[in-house]
């Protein structure tokens, strides 16, 4: 199978996420990993671990120094703290992929919108509740600064940055090619106070491949 | 945002002074309200920082949290430097510079090895050329921590503009600190500072020549109601609230 099929030979997994749901699952290498924005404008919080050695996991900074430039596309590679490329972007009908601003959390909500906001439901929630589901010493020692896919993140040369408006529309979609054996952990954006959902948070399909 | 040097300081005690040497690491444990000021010696210096709350590493500074909370690119005075935990971990308070980029990491043994060869103990004695990242990882584990411990530094002194282009392109911006050039920070609870001297990774420089800095740490007020980290933005407000919760 290439870039861009979505046929059922080699299918590994095909799931809908639900708005603020999560879901953690490994592709192997050589493997194709698609997320599907189905209704536009959501986010998807998303980290990346070598499966066989967690430690050497998804690097935002590296990734982003290695390119050259802060947004994420086609032909990004995605880097370990190693710098071993962990999955390259292969296919990308949205054009842009923020890396640079985090996943919610309850804390960091509290600190941007306000302490009513404290209870409100969190990608790190759900980063933790995948992790501590999967087990196997994952936990959150290993949350790290994780990829948005789908959200619009501007940096300015005064040194400004801002959430701004999706760039998504529903059924756009970024494909990834799995360099090595990779465990994915994604985060469905529950966030209601900013416009990285549009207010709105809606389900998304995951679809994997073995090759 | 530049204040005049010296105006961060107001020490109510002694303190001590420490010269980190070029490309070298060192780890600090910090009280709460302590101003530790940083000062390039050399010009073109680097000083990768990561920083933990001493009573439960496993807060630690959150670089995307820190920025996205503050609106802003890089770090700079008088933003409050974040925890993924939503408190304050430091201030910064003052600097000579209005920019310090946090978004490009750290040099590792691997690129400074490709770029400027093989270097060890036993060729180049303490001269030898150690990464950022080996020396981080070095400290790290002086104190119980280790590569799932890292996270996104901010490097002092080093500047990396935003294009505005279509892809994010990132810039160096060589030759952006001095000698004399300073940036301070006042810790807002007790902290474990670990940091590297060690080039960026983007410096141009076809020379490996880290810089010396002088690490200076005195003891300071606490910050008042009117404090400019405290009224800069809402959120470094509440982050500054946060951290002083633990302290009720």
């Amino acid at each position: 199978m290439s870039a861009g099929s979505m046929g059922n030979a080699g299918r590994l997994f095909d799931v809908t996420v639900g708005a603020g749901d999560g879901w953690i699952g490994e592709v192997p290498a050589g493997g194709r990993l698609r997320i599907v924005d189905l209704c536009g404008n959501q986010a998807v919080d998303t980290l990346f671990f070598d499966a066989h050695d967690y430690a050497n996991r998804y690097s935002a900074v590296d990734t982003v120094r290695e390119q050259g430039a802060a947004y994420l596309t086609t032909g990004s590679v995605l880097l370990s703290v190693d710098l071993d490329p962990l999955a390259v972007v292969v296919a990308d009908t949205c054009g842009r992929h923020d890396t640079l601003g985090g996943a919610c959390a309850q804390e960091s909500n509290v600190v941007r919108y306000g302490e009513h906001t404290r209870h409100q439901h969190a990608c790190r929630t759900t980063f933790v509740r995948q992790a501590t589901a999967w087990g196997r010493g994952l936990e959150k020692r290993d949350l790290t600064h994780n990829v948005n896919f789908f959200m619009n993140v501007p940096l300015t040369p005064d040194g400004g940055l801002s959430f701004e408006d999706g760039v998504s529309a529903p059924g756009k979609y970024v494909e990834l090619r799995a360099e090595r054996d990779v465990l994915v952990l994604v985060s469905n954006c529950p966030q209601l106070n900013n416009p990285c959902n549009g207010y709105d948070p809606t389900p998304v399909r995951l679809a994997g491949w073995s090759s | 945002m530049t204040a005049a040097p010296g105006a961060a300081a107001s020490a109510t005690s002694a303190g001590f002074t420490h010269e980190v040497a070029a490309g070298a690491a060192w780890a600090v444990r910090l009280r709460r309200h302590r101003a530790l000021r940083l000062t390039c010696l050399d010009g073109g210096a680097n000083v990768s920082v990561l920083m933990y709350a001493a009573a439960d590493p496993l807060e630690r500074l959150d670089v995307p949290d820190t920025l996205k909370a503050q609106m802003s690119a890089c770090v700079r005075a008088p933003m409050v430097l974040m925890s993924d935990m939503g408190r304050a971990l430091a201030s910064v308070t003052g600097s000579s510079l209005d920019w310090h980029d946090a978004v490009t990491g750290h040099s590792t043994d691997r690129q400074v090895a490709a770029r400027f060869g093989p270097s060890d103990y036993a060729a180049d004695r303490n001269a030898w050329r150690r990464s950022a990242r080996s020396g981080l990882t070095d400290e790290l584990a002086k104190h119980g921590l280790g590569k799932r411990d890292l996270h996104a530094t901010v490097n002092f002194f080093s500047k990396v503009v935003p294009a505005g282009d279509e892809r994010g392109s990132l810039v160096f911006a060589p030759g952006h600190a001095a000698a004399g050039d300073w940036v301070e920070l006042r810790t807002e609870q007790d902290v474990l500072v670990v940091l590297s001297s060690a080039p960026h990774p983007l410096d141009p420089n076809p020379v490996w020549a880290p810089a010396r800095v002088e690490a200076s740490v005195s003891a300071v007020a606490a910050p008042g109601p009117d404090d400019a980290s405290r009224v800069f933005r809402a959120e470094s407000g509440r982050a500054l609230a946060a951290a002083e919760r633990t302290f009720v």
